[in-house]
């Protein structure tokens, strides 16, 4: 009897760490701890990271690597000839996760989609101002002026009704706020009386779900089992919270993780030569730029914005503050959007020309400031620096600039101003990898004393913005959107400077592992080989 | 002894009114509000930021707003994040045992090291292993944190050696419920094989790093208040009766020495509870300090207000419980009136 138990406890031991090293369990040292696990409630990428990328799934989604649309918990959907109705088919047989508190009862359908956007949209939802909501990237996409309705046709087909014709609908869509959550898990948290489980307790449809979450420490994911596009080849995924960039990468060398985040400039050379590390590349969704004041003389002057681009060394500013890290940016958008205009020519370096067409212009003995940002950016990651280079640049051709920074927000706020004095370093990431997202934020005139830095209204480019906006057909609106990067080209309201190369250095046993241009990370697809 | 430590307790009640104050208005003076933080690049209209602002109360005056947190405060409210949307208190507790155990370990090692290291130098006045021993102490005070911490953890655990972990608390692999939140206790309740000796693995290298200057601290305190005791008086009478060297070391002069060196121990708590902020970024250390330097860039006000007059109160229990330990060790300030 004494020898049975003791051989089935072997065989339990046995069977327990056969199990174990089969398991297969990926570590991504990522860089701070998530807001919350809801991602319609917060902007931060880190967010985005631990909830929507691998808990929740959209209607429709980005191809992974790419800024590409596929469907996801959508399966098809129209376009109305007005541009006004959009309609869904939603893909049947899709399972919830179950977790600790909650064990679905029914599959994925039109009322999770109802309630997923009713509760950022519609004031009154008894949802809507649980955990504080503000869902700022909810508001900030102009969808509350945008959505007219929002219908359920039938359990698998969802009607969205807009008041204007938006192209961008479709992108932002798969944005990380219009995550889908479970409507069954918030009725039953509601009735529990304890709402705020559905935003830190997550209950999602896709390839991984929350076990264990502890703050600044660690997150722990298991493969959802059920997952409808097949089960990930990982079976746990575990975030190590590792803020400091050098010590991500001492545990990639130890080991002790598979991928990092946000390598330091200075380490990418011996990323390249360790044999035990792949050093992925790609250029950036993003663009560094120089804003000039065009609502003030003499920068109203397009003639004098181009000379002071001409001015600008940008190959010395990517090697001296991107150290490698960068591309120069020759158009307003970066390259991985569709869209990007190839053909268009960069302003080039020649601070003897551009003496000369200040003089022609008739501006002599300038007198200005360059404003430089607080903080790193993925597209400017020292603006002090930067800023310095384009001062002793434009003292060339006889320009005086004072460098000017203040703290953060109030950089932000005081560089909005239309009487501002001096041209500002700024940036943009992309959100949905649409170029409307870029170039009506950035140059359209809704935007001037806003997001527009430049203060530039320029009609001739607004109108082939607002054009685009309003065609479906992408053939079309690629056609606009190259010839407004023409415009751009020619009126120079900025000195368009560079697009991040961001780098992600992941260990050689990591297979399929692909870089996100909106800056993510995805570990569906991902696998480890022994 | 009862009348000396109620008149210490009366001094903290306007030292704690004191620090809500400054918690309150060192926040706020700060440019930039919680709102346009949040927003980034990307911005908030106007309106949006009046309304957010109004949501979170911070439109009314700020003498308001002060009456209404410190009405909460005294019944115990510390209010909720902005960020996370959870309670300061909750949040706080959860991450605090880490910087208390890492503090605890840092102080134990310091005074293991230094008190020693002190009272020997001092014996050694001038000898070969004093003079390196202060040359040793003024090189740790003046140790750039950063660089010490990235230079051990490159030396011991990375290849070849490998000998620590190169960060967090436990090997993550190891998934237990943490009922104290003290990793070294916790490891041990869940009876995991390996999961106690992996915890302490991980907390050699902060420790070390976190312990550098009080230990560099105690041991120059040490010595120059064992060389001013040893020259008194009653020490020369305790050598004349004829006492082993190391009796009147170990009982007449350092019970007296002791003193400064106390103080510069209960010091060295306050620094260490609030000053852990580095040690825990690299380390990847989920304590309070990483915490309340977030809280702060992101403009989080009842997060930075909670966590300055949790950390502030601690503190003034350390230095309560100091002056105790002075009146224990000292009569003479227990009865001073």
């Amino acid at each position: 009897m004494h020898k049975t138990i003791s051989m089935t406890a072997l065989g339990l031991i046995l069977a327990a760490s056969v199990s174990a090293a089969e398991a297969k369990t990926l570590v991504f040292c990522s860089e701070g701890s998530p807001e919350g696990f809801n991602p319609s409630l917060y902007t931060a990428g880190t967010t985005f990271d631990a909830s929507s990328r691998q808990v929740f799934n959209r209607l429709v989604e980005f191809t992974t690597g790419t800024t590409n649309i596929e469907p996801a918990l959508a399966e098809s959907w129209e376009i109305s000839d007005d541009g006004l109705e959009y309609t869904f088919k939603l893909r049947k047989g899709v399972k919830w996760q179950s977790t600790k508190t909650f064990t679905p009862s029914r599959d994925f359908n039109a009322d999770d989609v109802i309630f997923s956007f009713a509760r950022q949209w519609d004031k009154n939802h008894p949802y809507h101002g649980v955990s504080g909501g503000s869902y700022e990237y909810f508001n900030g996409m102009s969808m509350p002026d945008l959505i007219k309705d929002i219908v359920k046709v039938d359990d698998h087909t969802v009607k969205f009704v807009l008041n204007r014709p938006e192209a961008p609908m479709i992108a932002n869509l798969g944005m990380d706020f219009a995550s889908i959550l479970s409507a069954e898990y918030a009725d039953k948290m509601m009735e529990a009386g304890t709402p705020e489980k559905v935003d830190l307790e997550p209950v999602g449809t896709g390839p991984f779900k929350l076990v264990a979450y502890q703050k600044d420490a660690v997150i722990r994911y298991q493969a959802h089992p059920d997952y409808w596009k097949g089960k990930a080849d990982i079976d746990n995924l575990i975030f190590a919270i590792t803020p400091e960039a050098n010590v991500r990468y001492q545990k990639l060398k130890a080991g002790e993780c598979h991928v990092m985040p946000y390598p330091n400039p200075a380490d990418i050379e011996a990323m390249k030569a360790d044999p035990d590390i792949n050093l992925l590349e790609q250029e950036g969704l993003n663009v560094g730029y120089l804003a000039y004041n065009a609502l003030k003389p003499p920068f109203d002057n397009p003639k004098v914005r181009k000379a002071l681009n001409m001015a600008i060394n940008k190959q010395a500013i990517i090697d001296g503050v991107f150290q490698g890290a960068g591309k120069i940016a020759k158009n307003p958008i970066p390259p991985t959007i569709w869209s990007y205009n190839e053909n268009t020519v960069d302003d080039p370096y020649d601070p003897v020309a551009a003496k000369k067409m200040l003089e022609e212009a008739g501006v002599t003995n300038l007198k200005t400031s360059v404003w430089a940002m607080p903080v790193q950016r993925p597209y400017n990651p020292d603006a002090r620096t930067m800023a310095e280079l384009i001062q002793a640049d434009w003292k060339k051709i006889g320009v005086e600039a004072e460098i000017v920074s203040y703290e953060w927000g109030e950089y932000l706020e005081r560089s909005k101003d239309k009487d501002r004095d001096g041209a500002v370093l700024l940036g943009w990431t992309g959100d949905n990898g649409d170029p409307d997202n870029f170039l009506a934020v950035l140059l359209g005139c809704d935007g001037v004393g806003g997001s527009n830095r430049a203060n530039w209204c320029h009609q001739p480019f607004e109108d082939l913005i607002q054009q685009a906006k309003t065609v479906s057909d992408n053939d079309k609106r690629t056609n606009l959107y190259k010839e407004a990067q023409i415009v751009f080209k020619e009126q120079a309201p900025w000195a368009t400077i560079a697009h991040s190369v961001v780098f992600k250095p992941v260990r050689k046993e990591v297979k399929n592992f692909k870089i996100d241009p909106f800056g993510g990370h995805v570990f569906y697809g991902v696998d480890i080989e022994e | 002894m009862l009348r000396f430590f109620l008149t210490k307790l009366g001094q903290l009640v306007p030292t704690f009114f004191g620090i809500t104050i400054v918690a309150f208005a060192f926040i706020r003076l700060l440019p930039g509000d919680p709102v346009t933080l949040l927003a980034g690049e990307r911005g908030v209209t106007p309106e949006r930021h009046a309304e957010l602002m109004k949501q979170f109360g911070f439109d009314k005056p700020a003498w308001e707003q002060y009456l209404y947190y410190i009405g909460d405060v005294l019944q115990g409210d510390l209010g909720k994040s902005l960020v996370t949307k959870q309670p300061v208190l909750e949040e706080f507790f959860t991450l605090f045992p880490a910087t208390l155990e890492l503090s605890f370990c840092a102080i134990i090692f310091a005074v293991a090291l230094g008190l020693p290291a002190g009272i020997i130098a001092a014996v050694k006045r001038g000898s070969w292993f004093d003079h390196s021993l202060m040359g040793v102490a003024l090189t740790g005070y003046s140790m750039p944190i950063f660089w010490w911490a990235l230079l051990l953890i490159i030396l011991f655990s990375t290849p070849p050696l490998s000998w620590t972990p190169v960060s967090g608390r436990i090997d993550i692999l190891y998934f237990f419920d943490q009922p104290t939140g003290f990793m070294l206790i916790d490891s041990l309740l869940s009876g995991e094989k390996g999961a106690f000796t992996s915890a302490l693995r991980h907390l050699i290298l902060p420790t070390i790093v976190l312990g550098t200057i009080p230990l560099a601290v105690i041991a120059r305190q040490t010595r120059s208040a064992m060389l001013e005791v040893l020259g008194e008086d009653y020490v020369r009478t305790a050598r004349a009766k004829g006492l082993s060297p190391w009796r009147v070391i170990g009982l007449h002069a350092l019970r007296n020495a002791l003193i400064p060196v106390i103080t510069v121990i209960g010091l060295s708590v306050g620094v260490l509870l609030a000053g852990a902020i580095l040690t825990e970024t690299i380390f990847a250390w989920p304590g309070i300090g990483k915490w309340m330097v977030d809280s702060i860039f992101r403009r989080d006000y009842p997060s930075v207000q909670g966590g300055l007059l949790l950390i502030a109160g601690i503190v003034m229990i350390v230095n309560l419980t100091v002056d105790l330990l002075y009146g224990l060790i000292n009569p003479r300030i227990r009865y001073q009136r």
